[in-house]
């Protein structure tokens, strides 16, 4: 079911947490709103789910206009951070929830409902759980309890709000290609909400970058890390250098180097560098080459993360190289090196000078 | 598991510390533990022994004469006639405010907990003035009452009101923390998931709350039966008419009736006991401690 987000406008008190807002989501996505807190991303998601009242806008679900109607009308999954379980009720009856509170007319049998409860178990791999209390059950057995309890409804869209925030990083990261899979067994259309961009990119088919109540931009995993629009969404999307400087004729100065930035307009501007865009080298080999000294070597794995202050301006750097360049490098703390930037993407401060 | 080992007796080892640093010596724990038991002796055990000397001091007879006396059956009946309309409407009061306040959003909101506790705050000798002044003869609102013909003071509806009054706080403010604490992400779960809001209270929020609910009907039952001031102010004290027990014993024993008095006064110490017994049985079932605004 695809769901369209027109022009919604939400304010708690005198505070705008959502600012004409418009997304469309085609059926069977998977949809990640990425953001940092008090991005309003959270709140979008509770109001597609109708869990919360937007002061403006409409919200559609397959071009039928859905503003307002009840939640217990829309037939959402919804899973929540905290899991939300029933802690008075079973597994099993946690689970049969959605479809024991139906209407008689519409309510399966008991017998089906609990095929469906056994189905679900199953597929959450939690086949000998069933008696059990939400309180007896580990967070990640928790969560899929949650999952399973929205998909009984066999909902029109999945909404997720950081369903893996509070899980240790090993069991969310498991999850998150459960949930993926799942995703693509049921096709179900999902909108799921994260601060974590790792986990966006990892599972989203597209990823909405939002920011102080508004999106930044929506595109593929690929699109927004290789081709971000606006500075925000560069530095959001991992680690990024900044050069501050002025564009002259095609050329960012920035301290005593000049970096080719044909594209560019005249102006100051800062250039964006991703930490592991960088060539580092034991001579200079143009005027783009940043004299530095290494400060920090931190190996983490396959990546080594190596930190150099520039020479001209005293600023850090962090730069990135996986583990055979820096051995064939032989680096060490303290000795001084040339860094040249593979690729750079240069923004005009529309901020300077005001 | 040696490196977790190790850091299990590194924590353990302040953890005892604090434990011994808070620990007195044996003789003064006794001593305190006297004290507490010498106390509680003197001032609750010895009343309590002293009512059922005192109530059984003619034998048995007489104590079961008293209690079968046509005024004090009347004072038994008209007390359970108060708990049963008092206790299911502040039951039903106590939630819908703890619902309001912990559910929603709104502002007033710490106004109305205030308001609340107004009840804990006015002796109940005031508050029973409030309602004579109120619907009394001349009354602000007395006049109408009277034209209608509806008698509220020195009668049944007054002292209904007056019990109701004192004992609204009791049910309220046992939930209020409690719903406070559970958050409202199960109500809304069960929302998506296609419940309405009856269905969402009945199967949800009710069993939720059902043991810090009943450990407030407890407590708002004891207060209504025990509720003397407020009571004492709008019933007239009409002999078989408008007493409850505790009026009634007040009477009996101005009458230099003793016995009677003490007879009608160990009945309601039992309902005490058995009052404490079921809050105890509560209490150890659901390991909840009542967390009422001190």
């Amino acid at each position: 079911m695809s769901i369209i987000v027109e022009n919604i406008t939400k304010y708690y008190g005198s505070y705008q947490a959502l600012t004409n807002i418009n997304l469309e989501i085609k059926s069977g996505e998977l949809i990640a709103l990425l953001g940092p807190s008090g991005s309003g991303k959270t709140s979008l998601l509770r109001i597609i789910a109708g869990l919360e009242q937007a002061e403006n806008g409409n919200i559609l679900f397959n071009e039928e206009n859905y503003t307002h109607k009840h939640v217990k009308d829309r037939n959402v999954g919804f899973v929540f951070q905290h899991y939300a379980l029933f802690r008075n009720m079973s597994i099993f009856d946690n689970i049969a929830y959605g479809l024991k509170v139906r209407p008689r007319k519409i309510r399966p049998s008991k017998k089906e409902i609990e095929q469906k409860v056994t189905e679900l178990l199953q597929l959450v791999k939690l086949e000998g759980y069933k008696d059990r209390y939400p309180s007896q059950l580990s967070g990640g057995q928790r969560q899929r309890v949650a999952l399973a309890r929205a998909l009984a409804v066999e909902p029109n869209i999945l909404l997720l709000d950081e369903p893996f925030g509070a899980l240790d990083a090993k069991v969310r990261k498991e999850l998150r290609r459960w949930l993926r899979r799942l995703h693509d067994e049921f096709n179900v259309t999902s909108v799921f909400v994260t601060h974590d961009q790792e986990e966006a990119m990892d599972v989203a088919d597209r990823v909405v970058i939002m920011n102080e109540g508004k999106i930044e931009q929506v595109g593929t995993p690929e699109e927004v890390y290789d081709h971000p629009i606006n500075p925000f969404v560069y530095d959001f999307l991992g680690s990024v250098n900044l050069f501050k400087g002025n564009v002259q004729q095609g050329k960012l100065v920035t301290g005593n180097v000049e970096m080719n930035a044909p594209d560019s307009e005249d102006g100051v501007s800062t250039g964006y560098v991703r930490a592991h865009n960088f060539i580092i080298e034991r001579k200079a080999s143009g005027k783009d080459s940043i004299a530095s000294i290494i400060d920090h070597i931190h190996t983490m794995g396959a990546i080594v993360r190596i930190e150099v202050i520039r020479h001209d301006t005293n600023e850090p750097l962090e730069i990135e190289l996986n583990k055979e360049q820096y051995m064939e490098l032989e680096l060490r703390k303290g000795e001084r090196v040339f860094v040249r930037p593979k690729e750079l993407k240069v923004f005009v401060d529309y901020m300077a000078g005001i | 598991m040696e490196h977790e080992h190790s850091v299990v007796a590194k924590t353990n080892g302040p953890v005892i510390m604090t434990k011994n640093a808070t620990k007195e010596p044996k003789s003064i724990q006794w001593i305190l533990i006297s004290i507490v038991l010498l106390f509680l002796t003197l001032f609750l055990v010895v009343p309590l022994i002293a009512i059922f000397v005192k109530a059984f001091e003619k034998g048995a007879d007489a104590y079961l004469a008293a209690i079968a006396h046509p005024d004090s059956l009347a004072a038994i009946k008209l007390t359970l006639i108060v708990v049963l309309i008092t206790v299911p409407l502040n039951a039903v009061f106590g939630v819908v405010a703890a619902w309001t306040i912990t559910k929603y959003d709104f502002k007033g909101k710490n106004f109305l907990i205030t308001l609340i506790d107004l009840p804990f705050s006015v002796s109940p000798v005031i508050a029973g003035l409030i309602f004579v002044l109120l619907f009394g003869l001349h009354g602000a609102l007395g006049t109408v009452l009277q034209s209608l013909g509806l008698k509220v003071i020195f009668s049944i509806p007054g002292i209904v009101i007056a019990s109701i009054f004192i004992t609204f706080p009791f049910i309220a403010r046992e939930l209020i923390p409690l719903m406070q604490s559970q958050g409202t992400s199960e109500e809304e779960a069960s929302l998506t998931l296609g419940a309405g809001g009856f269905k969402t209270f009945w199967y949800v929020t009710l069993p939720n709350i059902k043991w810090g609910l009943l450990y407030g009907v407890i407590l708002c039952n004891a207060r209504t039966i025990g509720e003397f001031g407020a009571v004492s102010v709008v019933s007239g004290h009409i002999r078989g008419m408008t007493n409850t027990m505790p009026l009634h014993i007040e009477i009996l024993y101005n009458e230099y009736q003793f016995s009677a008095a003490f007879a009608v006064a160990s009945l309601m110490s039992i309902f005490a006991i058995i009052t404490l017994i079921i809050k105890s049985f509560i209490e150890w079932k659901t390991g909840f401690k009542s967390t009422k605004a001190s």
